[in-house]
């Protein structure tokens, strides 16, 4: 990008800055450490200049907007038409109560649905099931049939909203139950829009709510990519996330490395059905974290999507220009948010979302700042969603397209992100991919030394982290009532689970089992199946257990 | 007990919370400074948490929890525990437990709750020091 001559000329002049100014002032005002780098552990300079860029090509590594390699963003007017969707991430207690918040959050301005579900109904257990005692409704609203489900969108027209869901294991399940409410509700079912999260590969070292073994885990995601391409044209059948990876302790590095290789994988396994890649894999949608580290995040955001791109084209040889885009979902990290002055918290979340923003997002969570002590409470929620609107409405960063691009510094370490997350990717395709990687106990370790040493980082006060290891307080403020999910919501939710299990039709429920069972035993694709079962009220306990059956329990590879 | 004995500690994930970053840095820290760890993995019954206490013959048990599911698992493990008489087992608690809870928890025998934040040279301390009273 720059001319040879300009660049001696720049690298005299800084040799010269280097050793006329700098030491002399650094005598009198020490620089407050020895070295500095990001929270990945890249070295970071005093200052970066066009020579730490010099091989970038401006048509080759950064181009336009909605144009390959995508660095800049992946439609051509970015923000100044469409800003991202709000997407808060949310569900308690009971179908009712969360109902009620989806449509406070959407009052609010809301722009799209995020179902947080409870545990049992993650890890496939009815509320009635006993590994469920004491869970219901806790972490997440409790779903465990239709039923729920349809009270969960009463008032909710799904032709009017999009909806993620965070399942995996079950997301077959959810999914058909949402296109059972459609179908009710007289929806097209190719004008559904939303996503599963459907990423079975990162529970196995990441969130870590298997319920099958790998194999028919990603038979499982396989199923939902497939049924999607052919039937729901709208549908995200999947979202490939790094958000767990680095919530469970990982870095930057790792988290885009290891979020890109189970992308790798999810595209190999479903060409394996016979499927071309340009079929499905425009529908591919991927979720980040967002963390402290500002310029480093915002480097992460535009390194992945002109990676993901890059591997689309050379790896894969797609065609459609939109299987080469890589579309996000970023929620801030939860990890960052403190038990202490949680006040602070919001301060975190804002400068988090901005660097989403900056990185060019298409779906944004900002959490709460209550969270590190309860679910968020009325209060807090709206503020997160405040801070979207903040930046979206007042702060001039949507006007203009990758404001940073060109940064010398982020230009620097978008370059290194994507050379960095490579190194690990080709480690990775060496250990034979993916699924070996996990069985080896690869991604397990490496999350689990960054997180240790992340700890050690703040407890050495390496890091210094604002009411936790400096600046704290005898009394911490926190100006809302936290909410309490009452003991009582498992009662009610048992209540209705037994009303609805007396009045279903327990022939068809039987029926939809055998079906299930016979379908699961011959491999196919279970979706149809899961969608006749659903409608039948049968439940995702029962469904879960057939394909327990049929396909075996996963048990824990217990790596600290 | 002889006086070179290792302090056992058993860290356990009770429920269907998988939250484990917390409870492996724990179990790290514990063992690094010089004692020995058991890690149970997740999704424990407290019947699993209370037969695998007796099996390796812990000295404490440190239970993470971030699900709120505490106010039902906590007391369960605590009551198992004491009918099979291992109630000298010095147990504490770390995840997402609200303040208002903590009374209730060490009124059934739970001896500290730590919160986000804690430093795991202050639990390394706690245990050091509750554990020499006890031997």
């Amino acid at each position: 990008m720059f001319d040879e001559r300009k660049l001696q000329e720049i690298s005299k002049e800084r040799q010269r800055w280097e050793t006329a100014k700098v030491p002399s002032w650094i005598e009198r005002h020490p620089e407050r450490k020895n070295e500095f780098s990001t929270l990945s552990g890249i070295s970071v300079k005093r200052l970066y200049t066009p020579e730490d860029v010099k091989h970038l090509d401006y048509m080759k590594d950064l181009g336009f907007p909605s144009e390959y390699p995508f660095t800049r963003g992946l439609h051509a007017t970015m923000y100044r038409g469409r800003l991202w969707t709000m997407r808060q991430f949310s569900g308690f207690g009971t179908a009712e109560q969360t109902n009620q918040r989806f449509k406070y959050l959407l009052k609010e301005g809301e722009t799209g649905l995020s179902i947080a579900f409870d545990y049992p109904t993650i890890t496939g257990y009815d509320s009635d099931h006993p590994m469920a005692v004491g869970e219901v409704g806790q972490c997440g609203v409790a779903v465990s049939s239709l039923k729920d489900m349809e009270t969960l969108f009463d008032g909710i027209p799904l032709d009017k909203v999009s909806t993620s869901m965070t399942i995996n294991g079950p997301a077959a399940m959810l999914l058909a139950m949402y296109v059972a409410i459609s179908d009710k509700q007289g929806v097209p079912r190719e004008k559904l829009d939303g996503t599963t999260q459907n990423d079975n590969l990162k529970e196995f070292f990441a969130q870590k709510l298997c319920i099958f073994p790998p194999k028919p885990s990603l038979k499982l995601s396989t199923d939902l990519i497939e049924y999607c391409a052919r039937h729901l044209p709208s549908w995200n059948p999947i979202s490939i996330s790094g958000y767990h990876i680095r919530e469970a302790g990982s870095n930057a590095v790792q988290e885009l490395a290891f979020t890109l290789a189970d992308g790798i994988a999810y595209v190999e396994s479903t060409l394996e059905r016979g499927l071309k890649v340009d079929e499905f894999a425009p529908r591919l949608s991927f979720f980040f974290a967002s963390h402290n580290d500002f310029f480093e995040e915002i480097a992460k955001f535009r390194a992945a999507r002109r990676l993901w791109a890059k591997i689309m084209k050379e790896r894969f040889n797609a065609q459609n220009p939109r299987s080469l885009w890589m579309r996000m979902h970023v929620q801030t990290s939860g990890c960052t948010l403190t038990a202490q002055q949680p006040v602070n918290n919001i301060i975190r979340v804002a400068f988090q979302s901005l660097a989403a923003v900056l990185g060019g997002t298409q779906s944004l969570h900002t959490n709460s700042f209550d969270e590190a002590l309860a679910l968020p409470c009325e209060d807090a929620v709206r503020v997160a969603l405040r801070t979207q609107q903040i930046i979206a409405y007042e702060s001039g960063v949507t006007d203009t397209i990758d404001p940073l691009g060109g940064s010398y510094y982020v230009e620097y370490l978008t370059n290194e992100m994507e050379e960095r997350a490579m190194r690990y990717i080709d480690r990775i395709d060496a250990m034979g991919g993916v699924a070996s990687a996990i069985e080896k106990g690869f991604f397990q370790k490496e999350i689990a030394d960054s997180a240790y040493r992340y700890q050690k980082e703040i407890e050495r006060k390496q890091k210094t982290l604002v009411g936790v290891n400096d600046y704290t307080v005898e009394k911490d403020w926190v100006p809302c009532k936290l909410l309490r999910v009452h003991p009582k919501v498992e009662e009610e939710q048992l209540g209705r689970l037994r009303k609805m299990r007396k009045e279903r039709d327990k022939w068809k429920v039987k029926e939809a089992l055998d079906k299930l069972h016979a379908e699961a035993d011959k491999d196919r694709n279970l979706m149809p199946t899961i969608i006749e079962a659903v409608k039948a009220y049968v439940t995702i306990g029962e469904i879960t257990d057939v394909l327990r059956s049929v396909f075996g329990e996963y048990r824990e590879l217990i790596v600290v | 007990m002889t006086a070179t004995r290792k302090i056992r500690v058993l860290i356990a994930k009770p429920g269907l919370d998988s939250h484990d970053r917390g409870a492996k840095i724990v179990a790290r820290a514990l063992r690094d400074a010089g004692m020995e760890i058991i890690y149970t993995g997740l999704r424990q019954t407290p019947e699993q948490i209370a037969e695998t206490t007796l099996q390796e013959d812990v000295d404490v048990i440190g239970l993470s929890i971030l699900s709120g599911a505490h106010t039902t698992l906590f007391p369960k493990i605590m009551k198992l525990l004491k009918e099979k008489g291992m109630d000298d087992v010095l147990v504490f608690a770390g995840g997402i437990i609200p303040q208002e809870d903590v009374p209730a928890l060490k009124k059934i025998g739970i001896k500290e709750v730590f919160g986000p934040g804690t430093p795991t040279t202050v639990l390394i301390e706690f245990v050091q020091e509750n554990i020499k009273k006890r031997r």
